[in-house]
């Protein structure tokens, strides 16, 4: 059993959570992410670790779905039943001089240790991150410890610009130029910023969030097609250059199981 | 002697095709008995010659038939820890059974059979062989709990090492919990099998995976003095077909795990889901293909076909199972391959194949399929690849030094791999093979990681 040692709401949608889990922490790196199960009937989803400190593991999650309302359900003091990791290959951090960051509601936790090393590295980071409404941007003040520069949309224009992450992005790209470019969010935000940055010759970073079961390269349910290539996102992945990805297979991917979620979702009301 | 065999009852096929309770349900003690007084005694049993593990076949015949069934488990136990298990799930037609001289001129002795009754009857009765271990304190690594590693687990620490096995998933067996589903193999025998092995005082480690959470170099900084690798053959093959990442394509593993590790079959109790439809095609000709068949039947697929490219003679599977599955309506279209996914929106529609015939023999014997430019095309649901696996690259690509061929195997020498003090055994060695010969491998290199040990 892992036991969770912290918990912070960051907003109505969305937890922080810190887990003791040393075999987890021993050997992860930025981008990494783990699988976990909540109870001994659960399914098994994965999360990005966004903080390792000795030997606890912190994760943010959306609380989307059936599982993630469980865990959110979940206090200090109880234990998940499951916590694997680390999966995945580790952030490519490239030898630049600056980097844009784009997150995408919850994605600015995934995005949160890459651009980090960035800073660490001396790499100037900018950061655009778009959230419904202000009440749905998380993590703003991590992010304000290390970027040189932040910029906000929302889609309500709650604070910030009022629209889309790309409608920010139209306007900086007038003025600015950047050595390379790391968005992740929902996939359909993804699909659209890699069609913009191509237009400007920005080669982009995207990762992705098939739907896994095991995490080891075993079951095949995470592939994606990359370019004309089939890759298994837990083991080839997460990140890929959104240049080459086919978004629209992966989108249906997503939504296979959309009626079956919504059944659990019905049992959680139950509960 | 009588030429033919006692038949084992079966659940009722109609039933079955309902439930995900086994189908075979084994022999009774009188059963055993008049099965094995049917057993020659030969003096060259050629039984013997053809298990992987050369089980003493006569000799636990003959307890049987003196009603002295814990000696009979005895000896089987020697070589083999887990017949309950083999006694299922062995290709018995191709090994033992396959060599059993009474199989000549009638029907040959039900071994498996045997050695399912002897193994069962031990579970019940909590019959253990009774085995003094003297600790010696040294440390050894298993990565992966399925055959393989058990076996070599069980090996190491009879000799008295202090043994950790390292699982990736939430359950222990491997194959035998992901892979093989209940009606073949009912999941709490494995359970049983594995809390023997901790009565041993092998300790269990479930969610690490070696080369990620802990890397074979780390194994050894913590203090392992040998590490046996027995990851299996886990990635499935592709067929590598137009269409083939749609939904409602799974890979036999997929859709194996959802329902036999996530037991997607109690939905929504369990949480995770499977979805198949009415129209469900099968791609291959295995065991895998036909557990996959079967269980999507069981989930309530009207229509269940297995696409298979050569002909029925070829069908790799066990014999058993192609017969169930022919009693449960399995509809088998052979000499029918695959070429191309049809769907709408990325979601799988249609399956369109060619029409082989046979042609020549090939490489392994049996006459290859040859393509004839004819096409067939049938509407789907859903479609389950199972074509094979190969072994999962993981460790090679996180182990400095670790050799594998070229289908990725890990190259071993007297069970060593080229990293001395790491052994390997099983799937990941020889590919995607069968229960006892990675049970074999494991119980070998256990006795080459002694000797490995003790020359230090
Ligand atoms: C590598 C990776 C990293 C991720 N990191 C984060 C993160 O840091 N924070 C976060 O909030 N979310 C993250 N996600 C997404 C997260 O896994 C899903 O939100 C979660 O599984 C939803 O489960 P649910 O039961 O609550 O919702 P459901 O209602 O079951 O599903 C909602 C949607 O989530 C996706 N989903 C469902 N089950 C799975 C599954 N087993 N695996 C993957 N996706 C699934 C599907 O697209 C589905 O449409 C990540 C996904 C991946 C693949
Ligand atoms: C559906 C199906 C049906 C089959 N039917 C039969 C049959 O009827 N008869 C028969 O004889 N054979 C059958 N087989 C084949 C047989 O199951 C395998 O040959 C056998 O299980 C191989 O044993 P193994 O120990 O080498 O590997 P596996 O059983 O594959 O076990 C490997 C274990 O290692 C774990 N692992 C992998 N990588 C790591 C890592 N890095 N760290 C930690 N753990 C790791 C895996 O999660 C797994 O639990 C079938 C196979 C399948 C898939
Ligand atoms: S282990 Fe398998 S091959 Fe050997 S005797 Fe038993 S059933 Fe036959
Ligand atoms: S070959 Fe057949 S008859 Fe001979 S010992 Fe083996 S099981 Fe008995
Ligand atoms: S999640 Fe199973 S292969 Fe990636």
């Amino acid at each position: 059993m892992y036991e969770i040692v912290a918990k912070e709401i960051l907003n109505k949608d969305v937890d922080l959570m810190v887990i003791k889990a040393p075999l987890v922490a021993r050997n992860a790196k930025p981008g990494h992410f783990i699988i976990l199960r909540v109870d001994d009937e659960g399914e098994r989803i994965p999360l990005t670790i966004t903080e390792i400190d000795g030997d606890l593991v912190s994760i943010i999650y959306q609380k989307l779905g059936y599982t993630t309302r469980l865990l959110g359900t979940y206090n200090v003091g109880d234990s998940l039943s499951d916590f694997v990791g680390p999966l995945g290959k580790a952030a490519h951090i490239r030898d630049i001089k600056n980097v844009l960051g784009i997150a995408g509601g919850v994605g600015a936790a995934p995005l949160l240790p890459q651009l980090k090393e960035y800073a660490r590295r001396g790499v100037k980071v900018t950061l655009v991150i778009g959230a419904r409404s202000k009440d749905h941007l998380i993590l703003l003040d991590k992010y304000k410890e290390f970027c040189d520069e932040i910029l906000i949309a929302t889609d309500d224009g709650s604070l910030g610009t009022k629209g889309f992450v790309t409608d920010i992005l139209t306007e900086l790209y007038k003025t600015r130029k950047f050595d390379h470019t790391i968005a992740i969010g929902p996939l359909i935000m993804m699909k659209f910023v890699v069609i913009l940055n191509k237009k400007h010759g920005l080669k982009t970073d995207v990762s992705l969030n098939p739907v896994m079961i095991d995490g080891t390269g075993m079951c095949g349910n995470c592939r994606v097609t990359i370019g004309d290539k089939t890759f298994f996102a837990c083991v080839d992945g997460p990140d890929f250059p959104g240049e080459e990805v086919n978004f629209d297979e992966l989108l249906a991917r997503q939504n296979y199981y959309h009626e079956e979620e919504h059944v659990c979702n019905l049992r959680l009301v139950k509960k | 002697m009588k030429l033919e065999k006692i038949h084992m009852r079966v659940q009722d096929e109609k039933e079955r095709s309902c439930n995900f309770e086994e189908v075979a349900l084994g022999y009774t003690l009188e059963e055993a008995k008049l099965e094995a007084s049917r057993c020659l005694d030969c003096k060259n049993p050629r039984c013997v010659a053809a298990c992987p593990v050369q089980v003493n076949i006569p000799g636990f015949i003959k307890y049987l038939l003196a009603d002295d069934i814990n000696s009979a488990y005895y000896q089987i136990y020697d070589d083999n820890i887990l017949p309950s298990i083999c006694g299922r799930v062995c290709p018995q037609e191709k090994q033992c059974e396959g060599a059993c001289i009474v199989g000549i001129k009638g029907e040959p002795v039900m071994i498996g059979a045997l050695e399912r009754y002897l193994g069962d009857y031990a579970l019940k009765n909590d019959i253990i062989m009774e085995q003094h271990i003297v600790e010696n304190g040294i440390k050894v690594a298993i990565v992966g709990s399925g055959p393989a590693g058990l076996a070599c687990a069980a090996g190491v620490r009879k000799m008295g090492y202090d043994v950790d096995i390292f699982e990736a998933l939430h359950e222990y067996g491997g194959v035998l919990k992901y892979g093989i589903p209940d009606f073949r193999l009912p999941k709490d025998i494995v359970e049983t099998e594995i809390n023997r092995l901790r009565d041993m005082g092998v300790r269990f480690h479930k969610n690490v995976i070696i080369g990620k959470s802990i890397t074979i170099d780390q194994l050894r900084d913590d203090g392992y003095e040998a590490i046996f690798i027995g990851s299996g053959a886990g990635l499935p093959s592709a067929l590598r077909v137009a269409g083939e990442n749609f939904s409602g394509v799974y890979y036999a593993n997929e859709f194996l795990t959802r329902v036999n590790l996530m037991k997607s079959h109690h939905f929504p109790q369990s949480a995770t889901p499977v979805k198949i439809g009415d129209n469900v095609a099968v791609v291959g000709g295995g065991n895998v293909a036909m557990d996959a068949a079967r269980t999507a039947k069981r989930l309530g697929a009207k229509n269940v076909f297995i696409l298979y490219r050569r002909d029925k003679t070829s069908l790799p599977a066990r014999l058993d199972e192609v017969y169930h599955a022919e009693e449960e309506g399995i509809d088998f279209r052979l000499l029918r391959n695959p070429v191309e996914f049809i769907g709408e929106n990325y979601i799988l529609k249609q399956v369109k194949c060619e029409v082989m015939e046979l042609g020549e023999p090939d490489a392994s014997g049996r006459r290859r399929p040859m393509p004839t430019n004819t096409f067939e095309t049938f509407d789907l649901d859903s479609c389950i690849i199972s074509i094979g696996q190969s072994p999962n690259p993981l460790l090679k690509d996180t182990t400095e030094g670790l050799e594998v061929n070229k289908w990725g195997g890990i190259i071993v020498n007297d069970h060593q791999t080229s990293i001395p003090g790491v052994f390997a055994g099983g799937d990941v060695v020889s590919g995607a093979a069968t229960v006892i010969l990675a049970m074999g491998a494991g119980k070998d290199a256990s006795v080459e990681i002694d000797k490995y040990i003790k020359s230090k």
